[in-house]
């Protein structure tokens, strides 16, 4: 891995233990403290804001700007924002956009061309990214930036544009006291309790009747900006509601991804259940798009109008398109179950190969954005059933 | 016998050389010379125009070739690795990018990013004989290998190379399979798909050439690179002969737009074939060969 100086690791604040950590419990007023504190120290707050029925990272200027009272329903094929209880501020969990976008954002140019008199000139565009902090990271969606981490900078080359945006990123982490349907990161060990890799994570929790936040530190940079928060000590009983807040939300989840599923899925590549979801499946990409690991992308080239100035630009891409795969004479992937495959196995059982760790954090995202309520620990399930049947 | 090789050349990615430039910025380079192969086929010879260092390369290795405004394709790497004064690319027109590069002229810039990738390991293949089996524009990307055996022929067994093309107007290097094959120290194959004009020489496929054989089944390497069903043919002909799934190296080609295992296009499996590939001991991906679409 690459130096990660400035940045939270997750493995070193899991290593430095819990005796190490500073706790206290802080009110609503501590969260805006928290904010204008972030600010105050250069970072840009991105958070949670309800834009177009939908819970999304947006800007924060203060804390007023957190959404309050919000819940979420959420099923196959199904998401919808509702009133939750007017006292609690977390009671909702992932939406349709992850951190993914600021950190490798849809769309960015890779550089510009321009021509001269002895050919062209390369020009790397200059990336003046803000120093951002992530205020509202699940868990699941702090597992998948340390998979973006990995891909963009753990391997023998990186981007460097990632690593840009990357570097210095302040996060405070939420753990979660609420699943929604779609939810199963208990299962894919990333939640609902950050194991690490944060700066500051919280907890909302009920104490003395009111909704009041655990507030933990992960990392040096974040102790002095706790120690001046207005706090009150962490007792015992807090942590303790704030444990089973968690445990409970753990509990509720309906769904689970199937014991062992990289070597299922890697002694079933040629199942016939393939066949079976690719049928259903629009190949609408949705799932790639949503999924907050997903990284894969094409380059567009374009030129100006006279020819003088060309650039290059990088966008996300899927693997759900035909021409993902094209080489000359046609497309490697071209049925749909192909395609299928292809997303459902990476994610599940190559990525490990290729990162030691798991592709799929068990964010949901894919089941509850499908159009037709495709089920990634549904399908999952069926092919492990057919294993029984054979 | 045991016909296993004594190490495990595995795949290996050579040291990326970036020094600190990104990986996805293009170096100008100035073609140098455009030789015209076939028809729709040139080598391009190029040079650094940055004022940096040459391009070092191994066997096998490929480039990302950008053309301006165009687009940027994968180019395996044509010339010898032990002259680093040259870079060439021999490409096949197919498409925008391929066409828009084939028509730069002498002094044009291009952009190259590279070199990427794994290398054909002849060095594995010193003291026993060497087989190089190439269709089509497959013999591109397997002359550097060529180069690098010829350069220290006393090191090897027999040496010999299978070449097929659909015609004869398809056959590259032509004038360089006549010179090897003089050479008393090396058997050169050639056959084509289709007789045209005034063809002397064998009609069939090459896969035909292998049975004739011209090198020991216990102690062979052999280096395949043409289309993926010339490839797998010419494998089930090495098993046939005897020979083991770890003395057979492929190249293998996917769609490519980072090669530096950013884009995910090139995955097979578990392998990106830009950093894990191009260039495999079959062994390794023998599993994932027989899945369709995979
Ligand atoms: C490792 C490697 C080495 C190669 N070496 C050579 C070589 O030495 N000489 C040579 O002539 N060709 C070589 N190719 C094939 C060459 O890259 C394609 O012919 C080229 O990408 C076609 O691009 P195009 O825009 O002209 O064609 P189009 O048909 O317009 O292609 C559109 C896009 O599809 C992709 N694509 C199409 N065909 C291929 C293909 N066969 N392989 C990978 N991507 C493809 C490219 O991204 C391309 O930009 C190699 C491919 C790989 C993967
Ligand atoms: S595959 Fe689905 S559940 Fe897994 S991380 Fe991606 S969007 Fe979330
Ligand atoms: S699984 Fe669902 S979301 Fe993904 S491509 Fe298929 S139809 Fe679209
Ligand atoms: S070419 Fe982009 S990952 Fe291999």
């Amino acid at each position: 891995m690459v130096s990660r100086k400035g940045k939270t690791n997750g493995d070193a604040a899991a290593a430095a233990g819990a005796g190490t950590m500073e706790r206290a419990v802080i009110d609503r007023d501590g969260l805006d403290a928290l904010i204008a504190a972030l600010q105050d120290d250069g970072y840009q707050v991105t958070g949670p804001a309800v834009r177009d029925g939908a819970i999304v990272p947006g800007r924060l200027a203060t804390g007023a700007d957190l959404p309050m009272g919000w819940t979420d329903s959420q099923s196959g094929g199904h998401y919808r924002l509702e009133q939750g209880d007017p006292d609690r501020m977390f009671d909702y969990v992932v939406g349709p956009q992850s951190w993914k976008a600021s950190l490798y954002p849809a769309e960015q140019l890779l550089f510009t061309a321009r021509r001269g008199e002895h050919g062209f000139t390369v020009d790397e565009p200059r990336i003046d990214a803000p120093r951002l902090a992530f205020f509202g990271v699940r868990p699941c969606d702090l597992a998948a930036i340390r998979t973006l981490d990995t891909v963009f900078e753990g391997g023998p080359f990186t981007d460097t544009r990632y690593q840009v945006r990357r570097e210095g990123v302040f996060i405070v982490a939420v753990n979660c006291a609420r699943s929604a349907d779609t939810c199963f990161c208990a299962s894919m060990g990333t939640g609902p309790k950050a194991a690490g890799g944060y700066d500051l994570a919280l907890t909302e929790i009920t104490a003395e009747g009111r909704t009041r936040f655990l507030i933990e530190a992960g990392s040096e940079r974040a102790r002095p900006i706790l120690a001046n928060l207005p706090q009150q000590p962490a007792g015992a009983k807090d942590v303790e509601a704030a444990e089973t807040a968690v445990a409970k939300a753990a509990k509720a989840q309906t769904r689970a991804m199937v014991p062992e599923v990289e070597a299922l899925l890697k002694r079933n590549l040629e199942s016939p259940h393939w066949d079976q979801v690719g049928k259903r499946c629009l190949n609408c990409s949705n799932c790639t798009l949503v999924c907050p690991t997903c990284f894969c992308s094409t380059v567009e080239d374009r030129t100006s109008l006279d020819g003088h100035e060309a650039e290059r630009r990088r966008r996300w891409d899927s693997c759900f398109t035909m021409d993902f795969s094209y080489v000359h004479g046609g497309s490697i992937r071209r049925e749909s179950s192909s395609r299928y495959r292809q997303w459902m196995t990476h994610k599940l059982a190559t990525w490990h190969d290729q990162f030691g760790m798991s592709g799929c954090v068990g964010c949901g995202r894919c089941i509850a954005w499908c159009p037709v309520g495709i089920d990634i620990t549904e399908e999952a399930r069926a092919i492990a059933d057919s294993e029984g049947r054979k | 016998m045991d016909t296993s090789l004594a190490a495990d050349p595995g795949p290996e990615i050579p040291p990326a050389r970036w020094s600190g430039v990104d990986p996805m910025m293009p170096r100008p380079f100035t073609v140098k010379r455009v030789r015209k192969e076939l028809a729709d086929t040139f080598t391009l010879e190029l040079e650094p125009a940055d004022g940096g260092g040459p391009i070092r390369f191994q066997p096998g290795q490929f480039n990302m070739l950008y053309a301006y405004g165009v687009g940027e394709v994968p180019i395996s790497i044509s010339s010898d690795p032990d002259d680093p004064s040259v870079v060439a690319h021999t490409t096949r027109f197919v498409g925008s990018v391929t066409e828009a590069l084939v028509h730069t002229r002498i002094g044009s810039l291009i952009g190259v990013r590279g070199p990427f990738g794994t290398h054909w390991p002849v060095e594995i293949a010193q003291g026993e004989d060497v087989a190089f089996i190439a269709g089509g524009i497959g013999l591109a990307p397997l002359r550097p290998a060529i180069y690098r055996v010829l350069s220290e022929r006393q090191k090897y067994g027999n040496v010999v190379i299978f070449y097929g093309a659909r015609t004869p107007e398809d056959l590259l290097f032509r004038k360089e399979l006549q010179s090897w094959r003089s050479r008393f120290d090396i058997n050169v194959h050639v056959t084509v798909d289709r007789a045209t004009g005034r063809w002397n020489g064998r009609v069939g496929f090459v896969t035909q050439l292998i049975r004739g054989g011209g090198f020991d089944r216990h102690s062979s390497v052999a280096f395949i690179c043409g289309p993926e069903l010339m490839m797998r043919y010419s494998i089930q002909k090495l098993q046939e002969h005897g020979l083991g799934n770890d003395r057979i190296f492929i190249s293998m080609e996917r769609n490519m737009k980072c090669a530096v295992g950013f884009c995910g296009h090139c995955q097979l499996g578990s392998q990106f074939v830009c950093k894990d590939g191009p260039v495999y001991r079959f062994d390794n991906i023998e599993d994932y060969f027989s899945i369709w679409e995979l």
